[in-house]
């Protein structure tokens, strides 16, 4: 009678432990992905504060052009402008952009001069999954805005 | 690497006009996060920079990630200032440099 309840006992805590063991590699490799091979909004914020120098933000005058919904991740066409006179004394100096969930935050930063005339860049981003696309603009006297806007993407563009 | 680029500058302009200015390169931009048939990694090969010189002086630059997209494409604006040359280089991770250069006339 005693070893007909201890033998189901003992197969139990065995398949339990190896389920258990099998079950925490899996957490560990999966954390460890998702902090090397993935940007999120904190990263990307932190990537912009280090890009600008720290400076404190201020919403407004950028604005990110972007498809609503971008069929395809590996060519999403993106216009950002900045509300700047571009003379010699205002100024927009750069734009950085990031994207908040793609494999690295960094997407492009734009250096612009009074020669520039009109702050309006236009290029094509690749965008691994649906996501915001931030855009900080550094003007000329140090004020930092950030401007930003949603894509939701059908198929990325990150390739792996 | 990259085949010739393609750039749109007028040719005639007004003095203080500012006019848009059209780049397109030919280039993978391998991002090196895409892996290969037997599963290795292909090394990151983009161009990391362009550059628009209006008469020697820079007037627009831009610094590229993986994230920018194959065959590189940029649209932005110049004033007008003088006639002259204005040129434009592409470099990759490499270091090599492809440059183009249009010349304008501003009356």
């Amino acid at each position: 009678m005693a070893k007909t309840i201890k033998k189901p006992l003992s197969v139990d805590r065995r398949s339990l432990l190896k389920a258990t063991g099998v079950g925490v590699l899996a957490v560990a490799g999966s954390g460890l992905l998702s902090r090397t091979a993935q940007a999120t909004p904190e990263t990307a914020a932190k990537k912009l504060s280090e890009l600008t120098g720290g400076a404190a933000v201020k919403q407004g005058k950028v604005n990110v052009k972007l498809p609503e919904i971008a069929e395809n991740g590996r060519t999403v066409p993106m216009t950002v402008s900045v509300d700047s006179p571009m003379s010699s004394g205002n100024y927009v100096k750069t734009i950085h952009v990031v994207a908040e969930g793609n494999p690295n935050p960094d997407v492009v930063s734009f250096n612009l001069s009074p020669g520039t005339g009109k702050a309006e860049v236009a290029t094509r981003i690749r965008l691994g999954k649906t996501q915001n696309v931030v855009a900080r603009a550094v003007m000329s006297d140090g004020s930092v805005y950030e401007g930003k806007r949603q894509v939701k993407v059908t198929i990325g563009g990150c390739g792996g | 690497m990259a085949k010739k680029p393609r750039v749109k500058v007028p040719s005639k302009a007004s003095k203080g006009q500012v006019f848009q200015i059209k780049t397109l390169i030919t280039h993978k931009m391998e991002t090196g996060t895409r892996k290969n048939k037997k599963g290795k990694l292909i090394p990151r090969m983009i161009i990391n920079k362009f550059s628009c010189k209006y008469n020697g002086k820079e007037v627009f630059s831009a610094n590229l990630h993986p994230a920018v997209a194959a065959n590189p494409y940029f649209a932005f604006y110049t004033k007008a200032s003088e006639s002259g040359t204005i040129d434009f280089a592409w470099t990759d991770d490499a270091g090599k440099t492809v440059t183009a250069s249009k010349k304008i006339t501003v009356s």
